[in-house]
């Protein structure tokens, strides 16, 4: 016979205001089954946890319902108080009374049926909840990091430096991401490169930190804990064990016009190459879509066209023919980090974006981005540092910077804040200062955001020391006037139309998460928002945690970051990653599948819909010992609890913990009376 | 129909989108029609289809499934198998003698509060036009006949085209079928 104990919380006045809290509790106590019902105003609070526990002693209550938030606010504080008096944590259960009820209705009488009816149904269920066992796991203490930008290197280093081993996975040909493409840093305006590259060459010099470099991930699978992680390892055409860096097959390749991405398209490069001097390993990559030799053979000729480089290589290091190779890690955590891109807002846009064809971005080669001028001022970017425009090399006297270009702008481009731009364009107009004493520097913004250590300060040294001239207002269009760029614009301050002959126009470009960001969530099965950054577990309370559990996200694949707060997100990962680490075995959640062998007739449904290859086939054997046939055994440990199989099954051999056939029914029949 | 017929809807959602979805809506405070009762389900992957033929036969005037967007599931693919198995359940439905009208299916994202607040008013809205559902109480009520069983049956089974149902209803008005499936609800399937 069940007896089970009914608290009503008000919430405060969350609650109260709406449903009739007492009234709920007074008709839940009539219900059978039930062998008290209190209302109390704030349940979740010291007195009323206790109130719950004295329930549980005083009664020997054998279920617990609580008519309060959502499950996901506070199940775990109510379990965690009847196990502290004794009670299975399984039997109790949350009627969410606030989200579901009191928040969306204002009529009292309505509201209050209303919670008496969700009250009831979870009652119903708890009369069929069975105590449960938390499952345990082993955990594999190694980590993945994925994305070698400043937030992996910091997030690996972290790891590695607490003990355990990290796997770091980059796309690209070396690690150090964006950080080391900019020239110098807000707000302290020291060299990007000077403060990066040391902590690269830590990350691949670690003992404890494996680096694979143009890699990506190709699978997921298994669950906290136990990932195992398939990586593709891109053909390189150069052996990375062969080759000590020493750069000949570059200086030997014929095709030296290739638009270097390093230098976001103002530089060249050869087709094999390593992206920037400093790079990390200092491998170089075959351009197989660059290289006049595969161009030759795609173009089908029977004599390969060149082959300088493998000529060139003394190590013998160089190989036309790798393909694509794949090593399986096996790790326990995930820490994606994969960063940013820039909007590129030329004319061809994808479906959903307009872009900004007025700016002549891509069109008019004196007008680039915030990330093209970084190279320009960087010291080893194609200028060597100096600020020349592109389509001349002239210094250019008069540059105009414009702000919130596809930022906060929901019409045409993306209705956030990319946080990053009012910094570095103060920044940019410093260093154009800087190096060009007698040049012109404006810009123009909507509103200036320096919020951070520092950062008021740094914007405000651009205006009143360096001479940065700003215009609070948008810019209309930027074309080609021989040889000028005119930039049309508005001052909304001074109520004028602004008319400015630049030499070069610098725009701060929304920041965007990395293309191919969506697939890589999905074999993670983290989820993104509409804007596709990664969604965090919450956005206050578990910032760098995700809805999967052991998927933690550190940098700009969650929104955009600057320097700073993607390191510090690195170390929150890290120390996430290590809590985990800091015990052998992991306790699950015990709401998993079990098959009834007595009647599982073999058909296996069940393993064919099991997204986590959970389900595991099991001998029968008759009175000889004969193996007779077969049925599904489901693995606790791989079972993630989706209920997939339970539904599929013909002959209802399976069920779910927690969300058993009978549970449901209760439920479904409990609103039979409402 | 009664002027002041309030539908009775059961909704089967996922855990982790549109019961999250639906917290939102409530920490949003987005109001919405209180016809709606959620049941919480881990995936809409196992959500059994007599889950629904039971809401209806226990008296849900409509019923609701929801969960993660194609792509977007917690358990990467049981929204799949719950939308292939919907597809065909659909036109059970009809078999069945429920109005498929009755019945929506729909994806809203932990971070559509919104979409999960119109997903309920429009469900309401339109099982409000259809009416009661009370095709089953009146074959459940309907005598017991002494010679051949199935020639009172006929009778009594609503047209497939749902048509049946919009009659008004002696039956309703008194409510029988409600007090029978309340007595034997409450203690389990």
């Amino acid at each position: 016979m069940s007896r089970i104990g009914v608290f009503v919380c008000h919430c405060g006045e969350n609650i109260a205001r709406t449903v009739d809290c007492a009234a709920v509790a007074d008709a839940l106590r009539e219900h059978p089954g039930v062998v008290r019902a209190e209302d109390y105003k704030y349940m979740c609070s010291d007195p009323g946890q206790q109130l719950v526990k004295k329930a549980i002693e005083e009664d020997g209550l054998t279920g617990v319902v609580v008519c309060a938030c959502s499950p996901h606010m506070h199940e775990t504080t109510f379990r965690r108080a009847a196990a502290q008096a004794g009670l299975n944590p399984f039997v109790v259960e949350m009627a969410n009374i606030r989200e579901h009820c009191s928040w969306i209705h204002d009529d009292r009488e309505r509201a209050t049926a209303k919670a008496i009816d969700i009250g009831r149904t979870i009652v119903e269920k708890v009369k069929q909840d069975r105590p449960l066992e938390t499952i345990r796991i082993p955990v594999t203490k190694r980590a993945l990091v994925i994305g070698g930008g400043i937030a992996g290197i910091q997030a690996a280093l972290d790891i590695a430096d607490g003990g355990h081993e990290v796997v770091l996975v980059e796309k690209e040909a070396s690690i150090g991401g964006h950080m080391s493409q900019l020239s110098e840093t807000f707000p302290t305006l020291d060299c990007s490169q000077c403060i990066l590259t040391p902590r690269m060459v830590e990350a691949y010099q670690h003992p404890r930190i494996t680096l694979h470099t143009w890699s990506e991930i190709e699978k997921v699978d298994g669950y906290i804990g136990n990932f195992t992680v398939t990586i593709r390892k891109k053909a390189r055409s150069v052996d990375e064990n062969l080759c000590n860096g020493c750069g000949d097959c570059q200086a030997a390749c014929p095709s030296r016009k290739v638009a270097s991405e390093f230098d976001a398209g103002l530089g060249k490069r050869t087709a094999i190459s390593t992206p920037f001097p400093q790079a990390v390993p200092n491998i170089p990559v075959l351009d197989r879509a660059n290289c006049t030799l595969f161009k030759g053979r795609a173009k089908g000729l029977a004599k390969d066209a060149c082959g300088k480089c493998k000529e060139a290589c003394l190590k013998g290091a160089i190989d036309y023919d790798t393909e694509d190779t794949f090593v399986t890690e096996e790790v326990g955590a995930i820490v994606v980090a994969t960063g940013f891109q820039l909007y590129d807002i030329g004319r061809e846009q994808p479906a959903g974006l307009k872009g900004y064809g007025e700016y002549g971005y891509g069109e008019v080669p004196d007008v680039i981005d915030g990330l093209q001028f970084e190279r320009l001022a960087s010291a080893s970017g194609p200028t060597g540092g100096e600020i020349l425009r592109p389509s001349d090399g002239a210094v250019p006297r008069t540059v105009v910077f414009v702000k919130c270009v596809g930022s906060r702008d929901p019409e045409k481009g993306m209705s956030y804040c990319s946080k990053i731009c009012c910094m570095y364009t103060a920044k940019h107009t410093m260093l154009y200062k800087h190096k060009v004493h007698d040049g012109r520097a404006v810009v123009f913004y909507m509103d200036i955001r320096a919020a951070g250590k520092g950062y008021d300060e740094f914007s405000r040294r651009a205006i009143e020391e360096d001479g940065a001239e700003y215009v609070r207002g948008r810019v209309s269009r930027i074309f080609r006037d021989g040889d000028v760029v005119k930039v049309w614009g508005y001052d909304t301050l001074s109520g004028r139309q602004v008319v400015i002959d630049a030499d070069m126009v610098v725009l701060a470009t929304a920041v965007r998460p990395q293309p191919g960001i969506a697939e890589l969530a999905q074999k993670l099965s983290v989820s993104y928002d509409q804007d596709g950054f990664l969604n965090e577990a919450h956005p206050k309370l578990r910032p760098v945690e995700t809805n999967t559990a052991g998927v933690y996200l550190a940098g700009a694949c969650q929104a955009p970051r600057d320097i700073p707060e993607s390191v510090a997100m690195a170390s929150a990962t890290a120390a996430k990653v290590l809590g985990l680490f800091s015990a052998d075995e992991l306790e699950r959640d015990p709401s998993v599948a079990l098959v009834n062998e007595r009647t599982c007739s073999g058909c296996f449904h069940c393993e064919r819909v099991c997204p986590y290859g959970a389900v595991e086939h099991r001998d029968v054997c008759d009175m000889e010992g004969h193996v007779c046939g077969h049925v599904a055994w489901v693995n606790p440990g791989v079972c993630q609890g989706c209920g997939t199989c339970v539904a599929v099954c013909p002959s209802k051999s399976v069920e779910l913990a927690g969300f058993t056939d009978s549970q449901v029914y209760a439920e479904i029949n409990a609103l039979a009376g409402w | 129909m009664e002027a002041s017929f309030e539908p009775r809807i059961t909704a089967f959602v996922c855990n982790w989108c549109t019961y999250t979805g639906a917290d939102l809506a409530g920490t949003s405070r987005l109001p919405m029609a209180s016809n709606v009762r959620i049941i919480r389900l881990p995936c809409t992957g196992r959500i059994d289809h007599l889950f629904v033929a039971k809401a209806f036969e226990r008296g849900a005037d409509g019923v609701i499934v929801s969960g993660c967007h194609p792509a977007d599931c917690h358990y990467t693919a049981g929204n799949y198998h719950a939308r292939r198995r919907f597809g065909v359940f659909r036109e059970l439905l009809s078999f069945l003698g429920v109005d498929p009208r009755r019945l929506t299916f729909s994806w809203v994202s932990a971070s559509e509060g919104g979409k999960w607040a119109d997903v309920v008013n429009e469900t309401v809205a339109r099982v409000r036009e259809l009416g009661p559902f009370d095709a089953y109480h009146r074959l459940a009520d309907a005598p017991v006949p002494d010679g051949d069983p199935f020639a009172a049956l006929e009778s009594a089974t609503p047209r497939a085209d749902g048509a049946g149902e919009n009659e008004p209803s002696g039956v309703h008005a008194s409510e029988p079928g409600r007090g029978r499936a309340a007595a034997t609800g409450g203690s389990g399937a």
